[in-house]
């Protein structure tokens, strides 16, 4: 843990908090790969309400393509449930310029209109280049804009948040 | 005009041997090598010191490309470019359009040769009409049209009785047959040396069979019918052998290698560099390495530049379509020079490939000598200075050669031809 | 002592910057493409099958050969990520105008083509293309091999590694039979590259004698002249289609005794493992090269090849597109 980061962990509870009893009972939980879909695993599981969880990877869809390629190890998304007519809350770990949610909710229209789109983020740090905002947050936090914040997890299924500096890509 | 040349190291490749000496000219002759004749006056002196005075170069393959290819080259350029190169005196295979069938074309392209240049040229008649392999040409009226010898350039005669008759009636009238061996049909449409390389890049290959079987057939007929057989462009390591093999037989034959296949393999064609595109193909290091050893030992008798103009047009093609052949008037100096440095052949003997023995092979007694009283057919070169191979380098108007880059030693400084400074830099 | 001894397909930091054969490319490059396409095979169950990685881009398929069922397989790749795809088939028309090869690639670059995909008859010609583009400073124009000659055809190489990975798993322990016309085969050249640098151990190529390559054991296969030894105790068995021009004449003397010795029937395919699966890179020649109860027989293949091949060539036209390389 990085010091002046919250416990990823405590974070994680009190989104969950703020989440139930706001969440539609039927709504899917689809996690951004690949923080955002431990994060979807973990809620679903915290609020033990049933909710359906599906993955996106945003690769195909990011807009710095022209400009760094396409990234390498790019995963299969899995939806495997109707998104059309679906009540969907985007899940990821960090929201930040608001680029990968653009990215993910350009390609969940690919697989169908759903009724409702909400975003539920551990942490959102600022930032937006893009008008974006979170429906849930657990925890705001000032960064530097030199670093990133990324998201771990133990082998226990533990999370843990550090700050590293920014990778140039 | 008397000219001496004065202070070089002048090399005879008949008698392998070099000393210092001035070389005098006069009335387009060798009038004296070393101490000055009594009463010669020299016109103009060269000063050839730490250079080397070498008889003019003898090349047995020139494309020329006169008549019909104009756009690849011109009696002009290729002239020039030999000069450049200290090639005195060279034969053009008869595969230009028409072919060199006809004593008039052969008349024609001695006399606008002659008439633009000193270079002493002499074509090769076809041995069949039109490079056919069906019907023998007018071989006298040739000979008597200027041709010193009669063959297929890359043409080869499929109809082996056709063959034996055309051997047959040159030797009737001892006309020299020069043939390249290549099987008609067992090379057929093949492009590169069939092995690993040719395997690796889906080229079409040419086996060494395709040599070696005609050869075998043309030393079995040449044995029979006694004409005086020069077997041209040998590339595989048992072509060299059978030659080997004939000549210790007693078979009247000689041979000669492309410059390119003494030094290049078939691993020099890359990822399919047209420019490495040859007929017979580059072939295997063990061929190469057979075919330096044959030139060393003398079972390969001359080195011919194969010079083939291609424009830029017809080379920049995959790799089976660009047409083979390279510019090489202007590198068979260096290239031989770089060959007898690596396989540490002694000057004279090494220039004998592109001087005397080639020569012999023309059948033009002064061609490649220095000598008294010979014409002054002369090469005057600086064995050390060092050039690179570029396309703005050459005076050919084929810039294409694989060797495009290199860095070679031995550079002309003078070329006479008669008695006269065609070249001088 | 050539300009092209460097080959052509990869950039100076390793990155691809064109496909043009697997001979040589790195197994982490072959790596990556095949992972790359796992995500792309999901693409096609989707509601749309689009994504828009290659928005704005322009994909010419420069067919100088004809080949409806590639070039299909390409427009439907360059179309699932969105570029503009123009379909020219050149085939002899613009040669005997005396257009050459390059002349056309400089009139298409001028209208600003991104991807060529390029299917030539003469091996080496898409070499040819991409080494004039990074000559005369056009790097960031990306060249496919869709087939050269008997050379190569490395999206097909890939897809028949996608396949075999996807049902084998590994590679480390694999027995490849690779059956029929090795000899004009850019399709088999492909895969036993591909094969031999993922460590396949034992890759066999199984023909008759006039229809092996010299030398082929060089590329790292052994040499079979009989089916049965040569499919003994495989895991993969992948027939090669017979070229008409080939099925009479001094290479075989007939399509009914090449099948009775070299074509794949049932019972020849009993020798193979339990398990063995059957690929064939299409269009089959229905007892030529394969009984027709194989062909659609439960070990078969062939068909999730076809569907397999989209992927693979949308993850390597949109690998070689991401890497811009330097603009001039």
């Amino acid at each position: 843990m990085t010091p002046g980061l919250p416990d990823a962990e405590g974070t994680l509870a009190a989104l969950a908090e703020r989440m139930r009893g706001g969440v539609a009972p039927d709504a899917a939980f689809v996690g951004i790969y690949s923080g955002g879909a431990w994060v979807a695993d973990r809620l679903a599981t915290m609020l033990g309400a049933g909710h359906r969880v599906g993955y996106l990877d945003v690769s195909f869809y990011r807009d710095d393509y022209e400009r760094a390629g396409l990234k390498p190890n790019a995963r299969r998304s899995a939806l495997d449930f109707d998104v059309a007519g679906a009540t969907i809350v985007l899940v990821d770990d960090v929201l930040y310029t608001g680029r990968s949610v653009r990215a993910a909710i350009n390609e969940l229209f690919d697989y169908g209109r759903p009724a409702a789109i909400e975003l539920a983020v551990l942490i959102d740090r600022g930032g937006r280049e893009l008008p974006v905002e979170a429906t849930y947050v657990g925890a705001r936090l000032s960064v530097a804009r030199d670093l990133d914040i990324v998201l771990s997890r133990a082998a226990d299924g533990t999370l843990a948040l550090a700050a590293e500096p920014r990778v140039a890509r | 005009m008397r000219i001496t040349i004065e202070g070089g190291r002048v090399v005879d490749p008949v008698a392998g041997r070099e000393h210092a000496a001035d070389v005098h000219v006069a009335d387009g002759r060798i009038a004296a090598i070393g101490a000055k004749p009594a009463g010669f006056a020299a016109k103009r002196t060269l000063d050839a010191r730490g250079l080397v005075v070498a008889p003019g170069l003898v090349d047995l393959a020139a494309r020329l490309r006169e008549p019909g290819f104009e756009h690849k080259a011109t009696l002009e350029s290729e002239l020039e470019a030999a000069c450049a190169g200290g090639v005195t005196s060279l034969a053009c295979p008869p595969d230009t359009d028409p072919p060199l069938d006809e004593p008039g074309l052969v008349e024609m392209l001695t006399w606008r040769a002659h008439a633009r240049h000193r270079v002493r040229v002499h074509p090769v008649g076809a041995l069949t009409r039109k490079l056919e392999g069906a019907e023998i040409t007018e071989m006298a009226e040739l000979a008597q049209a200027g041709c010193v010898a009669f063959s297929q350039a890359d043409r080869p005669i499929a109809d082996t009785q056709v063959l034996m008759r055309a051997m047959q009636y040159a030797a009737t009238f001892g006309y020299r047959v020069w043939l390249r061996p290549q099987d008609a049909w067992l090379g057929r449409g093949g492009v590169a040396h069939d092995a690993e390389v040719a395997t690796r890049l889906g080229l079409a290959g040419v086996p060494v069979l395709a040599e070696t079987v005609a050869l075998a057939t043309l030393i079995a007929l040449a044995r029979v019918t006694g004409v005086a057989l020069h077997v041209c462009r040998l590339s595989s390591a048992e072509g060299v052998e059978l030659v080997r093999a004939a000549k210790a037989a007693g078979v009247a034959l000689t041979a000669d290698v492309a410059l390119h296949h003494v030094h290049l393999c078939d691993v020099d064609i890359g990822w399919f560099d047209p420019l490495a595109r040859f007929e017979p193909p580059l072939r295997g290091t063990r061929d190469r390495d057979a075919l330096r050893r044959g030139l060393a030992d003398g079972t390969i008798d001359a080195i011919a530049s194969d010079h083939a103009p291609v424009d830029d047009d017809a080379k920049q093609l995959p790799f089976a379509e660009a047409e083979p052949g390279a510019t090489a008037l202007e590198l068979l100096l260096p290239l031989t020079l770089k060959w007898a440095d690596e396989a540490r052949v002694p000057l004279p003997r090494a220039l004998a490939t592109i001087t005397s023995r080639a020569g012999d092979i023309l059948g033009r007694a002064n061609a490649g000598r220095i000598d008294v009283g010979v014409p002054a057919d002369l090469c005057v070169f600086d064995p050390r200075a060092a050039w690179r191979v570029e396309r703005a380098a050459l005076r050919s108007q084929g810039r294409n050669t694989p060797f495009l880059g290199l860095e070679v030693q031995g550079r002309v400084r003078a070329t006479l031809v008669d008695g006269e400074i065609v070249f001088e830099q | 002592m050539t300009g092209l001894a460097r080959n052509p397909q990869l950039d100076a930091n390793g990155g691809l910057r064109h496909l043009l054969t697997l001979e040589g490319l790195p197994a982490a490059v072959i790596t990556r493409i095949l992972d790359t396409a796992v995500p792309f095979a999901a693409i096609g169950e989707r509601e749309v099958k689009k994504v828009p990685l290659l928005r704005g881009k322009a994909v010419f398929n420069l067919f100088f050969e004809n080949s409806t069922r590639t070039r299909t397989t390409f427009e439907i790749a360059a179309k699932r990520l969105s570029a503009d795809v123009i379909n020219l088939n050149i085939g002899a028309s613009s040669t005997s105008k005396g257009e050459t090869v390059l002349d056309t690639i400089d009139n298409l670059t001028a209208m600003d083509a991104d991807i060529f995909v390029v299917r030539h008859s003469e091996s080496g010609a898409p070499h040819l293309i991409a080494a004039h583009l990074n000559a005369t400073g056009r790097s960031h124009v990306h060249v496919v091999n869709a087939g050269d000659g008997r050379h190569q055809h490395p999206t097909q190489g890939l897809l028949d590694l996608f396949t075999i990975r996807h049902y084998k798993k590994d590679f480390r322990d694999l027995s490849v039979a690779i059956v029929g016309d090795v000899l004009h085969s850019r399709v088999a050249r492909s895969l036993v590259s591909g094969l031999a640098t993922l460590g396949t151990p034992d890759i066999r190529v199984v023909a008759p004698r006039t229809l092996v390559p010299t030398r082929v054991e060089a590329t790292g296969v052994r040499v079979f002249n009989e089916m049965h030894k040569g499919v003994a105790g495989c895991d993969v068995v992948v027939m090669l289609r017979l070229q008409n021009e080939r099925m009479k004449g001094a290479l075989l003397p007939s399509t009914g005794e090449y099948f009775k010795e070299y074509g794949l029937t049932p019972e020849k395919l009993a020798l193979a493992k339990p398990d063995a699966i059957v690929m064939h890179p299409g269009p089959m020649n229905r007892g030529v090269e394969i009984d027709s109860a194989v062909a659609d027989g439960e070990r078969s293949v062939i068909l999730p090849q076809v569907t397999f091949g989209i992927a693979v060539r949308m993850a390597v036209m949109s690998i070689i597109a991401g890497n811009p390389g330097p603009r001039e």
